[in-house]
């Protein structure tokens, strides 16, 4: 059997001076979806970025490797042309960039790099209609600067907005459901939700269980301390909702591995 | 006297008696005046405040000819590339400080106004605008280099608007640099006089063709009538062997609108001093520079904005690009005169940092004599934000297309300021082009 799309592999990672993953082990096949819970500077978000390649961590140990290649030799903008994506948390306001601009140059990278002809404006502008209706984005936000003055619900829904037009093959989503309204919520889980698809997979970080009533996982996976101490099916979230985090960290971690 | 001046003083009198058979009188004694105040003021030094950043050294230990009348040859296709993109109402083009009459064309402007040489103006019987206007906006007592530049005062351009007359496109000159056997030294001089509920642009552009080291030394002066707008656009775009300086002096009427754009380039030492006086209730102006040093070049840009009157307001907005060694100036000074109550200025300067060697000195300079005046500033300097470098590498855009792009960005904010559409694309490209691409 081929290697899962994508595999975390005793993974320990420093940053800010201290060890915030201390060895994590995850796979994800094509067209699932895996949630990572976990609490407040449980190293998740950290997770989510490294595996987007920020600069800011040092991998101390372990690989991953992504399509049977190893990610972390890849520069951010290589893995976002192979299919890379993460859904920023806290989404960069770039003055005097206009969001149309910076979407189609990243747009017609990724078309580039897989051998594909890049758009023209009227293609683009054709996909990104389209891509609006699925996130209810107004046509105004393609011609501001990218996120700025954008509200919170407007800079998540525009990084749902980008995966829809970007078509990744893996999609990061970190933490897209903190400081969302209901309403906001159930737009972005829309978008999330129509891109589903068996050719794609997902991991969503999220602090909140309730992400998971409108985005139904196939895995989640509990994250303390920089380590995956449970892994289960979509039950394991309710569980968590009932009982809390600390119901977790109480217990000592389940299996770890050897 | 201070040996350093020496060789400039005796050009300067060598020129002044070469030409005084054919010039008038009035003018004998304005370049002799120049000359004077040149003498007396002698070249700043960095124990100057205004010069402390910045060594005039290069200047006044050089040996530059002035340069002499014959024209270097040059054909249509040398001067092709720095040709306006657009509709243009006049293009007056100047060689090494010499008006080219071949190369100009002012066939488009409406009736009344007058674009031509000033060596023409300054000789013509009719002209007596000129001799009632020049060096009274730029006086020579003040700038040791606006003294200079007057004491060799011969050529550039003289532009006159009569009231009431909207000039729709921009007028455009052009000095063009060509290297020779030696280094050569232009004190081009611009006058331009508008009148009452007059509109006009008028684009200086400073080029070179090739590589070349000279000294320009250029005095812009505009006084605009009542109720008139003006776009003024100096356009540094010299060798970067070369040294610049150049004073624009501004007086605005009661309620006229000065627009000043500085774009810097070029040079290896480039010196913008921007003087403007609001000197009739109700005038507005409007100041956007934007700068690029990289090398191991200074740029250095003060400006001036004086509230002389009441119900004046000033917006001023100076963003730099600095790279490699090189290093930047800016000061900002605002007067508000003490019965120039209803002031409302803003300040602005942004300096992008694109290495830990780049180095700014930039300092506002306010100076309030009224109450009820509305007065802020605000300087802000940085390096790139590598979060924003990230996010677009994280879309797939390359390292060095992102931080293309963001410093496109940065300069887009004074860029989309200018109304000439041809003139900010061909600002853009330059800067795309020139760019370091940050550190990596």
């Amino acid at each position: 059997m081929a290697d899962p799309l994508l595999v975390v592999d005793h993974l320990r990672v420093r940053g800010g001076g201290r060890e915030i993953l201390r060895g994590i082990d995850l796979s994800i096949d094509v067209g699932e979806v895996h949630a990572i819970m976990g609490p407040n500077g449980s190293g998740k978000s950290t997770l989510a970025r490294v595996l987007a390649g920020h600069p800011d961590y040092e991998v101390i140990a372990g690989e991953v490797r992504y399509k049977g290649r190893d990610l972390l030799a890849m520069d951010p903008e290589t893995r976002a042309r192979e299919g890379i994506f993460m859904a920023f948390q806290y989404p960069v306001e770039i003055p005097g960039v206009n969001n149309a601009y910076f979407l189609k140059a990243g747009l017609n990278a990724v078309r580039k790099h897989r051998g594909q002809e890049e758009v023209d404006a009227m293609e683009f502008m054709a996909l990104v209609r389209e891509r609006m209706t699925w996130l209810d984005v107004d046509e105004s936000l393609m011609n501001r600067a990218v996120n700025e003055g954008f509200s919170g619900g407007e800079k998540k829904r525009n990084e749902i907005f980008q995966m829809a037009v970007l078509e990744p093959t893996v999609a990061i989503l970190d933490e897209t459901d903190s400081g969302l309204d209901i309403d906001a919520l159930k737009v972005v889980a829309r978008g999330v939700n129509a891109m589903r698809s068996p050719d794609r997979a997902m991991l969503l970080v999220t602090h909140y269980q309730r992400l998971l009533n409108y985005i139904v996982p196939d895995v989640v996976h509990v994250l303390t301390d920089g380590r995956i101490v449970r892994s289960g099916g979509k039950e394991l979230a309710f569980e968590l909702e009932d009982k809390g985090y600390g119901w977790i960290e109480a217990e000592p971690a389940g299996t770890p591995r050897s | 006297m201070p040996v350093v001046l020496d060789s400039y003083v005796a050009e300067a009198e060598r020129f002044g008696s070469s030409r005084r058979p054919a010039d008038p009188e009035w003018l004998t004694r304005v370049r002799g005046d120049g000359l004077a105040w040149f003498q007396t003021l002698g070249f700043p030094t960095t124990h100057d405040e205004d010069w402390r950043f910045t060594s005039i050294a290069p200047i006044a230990d050089g040996h530059f000819a002035l340069a002499n009348g014959s024209v270097p040859s040059l054909v249509r296709e040398d001067l092709a590339p720095f040709e306006w993109h657009g509709e243009v109402a006049a293009t007056l083009v100047f060689i090494n400080g010499r008006f080219v009459a071949g190369a100009s064309d002012v066939g488009r402007l409406p009736d009344g106004v007058r674009v031509e040489s000033l060596a023409h103006a300054l000789t013509a019987s009719d002209r007596e605008v000129v001799r009632a206007r020049l060096t009274h906006v730029a006086t020579a007592d003040r700038h040791a280099f606006t003294a200079l530049n007057t004491a060799f005062l011969s050529d550039g351009a003289s532009i006159h608007i009569p009231d009431s007359t909207i000039v729709a496109a921009p007028i455009h000159l052009l000095f063009a640099s060509v290297a020779g056997d030696r280094p050569v030294m232009t004190h081009p001089r611009v006058l331009i006089v508008t009148g009452a509920n007059s509109q006009a642009a008028v684009v200086e552009s400073y080029v070179a063709s090739g590589p070349a080291s000279y000294f320009t030394n250029t005095v812009t002066e505009l006084s605009t009538g009542e109720n008139a707008t003006v776009h003024h656009y100096k356009i540094q775009r010299e060798s970067l062997d070369s040294l610049h300086i150049g004073a624009l002096y501004v007086r605005a009427a009661r309620d006229a609108r000065v627009f000043c754009h500085s774009i810097s380039l070029g040079g290896a030492l480039a010196r913008h001093d921007t003087n403007v006086v609001l000197d009739g209730e109700g005038g507005a102006c409007t100041l956007n520079g934007l700068y690029l040093a990289d090398g191991a070049r200074l740029v250095d840009n003060h400006t001036t904005i004086d509230h002389a009157k009441p119900h004046c307001g000033s917006r001023e907005v100076y963003k730099g690009i600095i790279g490699d060694h090189a290093r930047a100036v800016f000061n900002g000074r605002i007067i508000v005169r003490p019965d120039a109550q209803q002031t409302d200025a803003k300040q602005t300067n942004k300096a992008l940092l694109l290495s830990e060697d780049a180095q700014i000195n930039t300092k506002p300079q306010l100076e309030i004599f009224a109450n009820d005046v509305k007065c802020t500033h605000g300087a802000a300097v940085g390096q790139m934000d590598e979060e924003a470098v990230f996010y677009l590498r994280a879309r797939g855009l390359s390292e060095p297309q992102a931080r293309h792009l963001l410093i496109r960005a940065f300069a887009g904010e004074v860029l989309n300021r200018m109304p000439l559409e041809p003139l900010r694309a061909r600002i853009d490209d330059e800067v795309a082009r020139r760019l370091p691409g940050g550190r990596s």
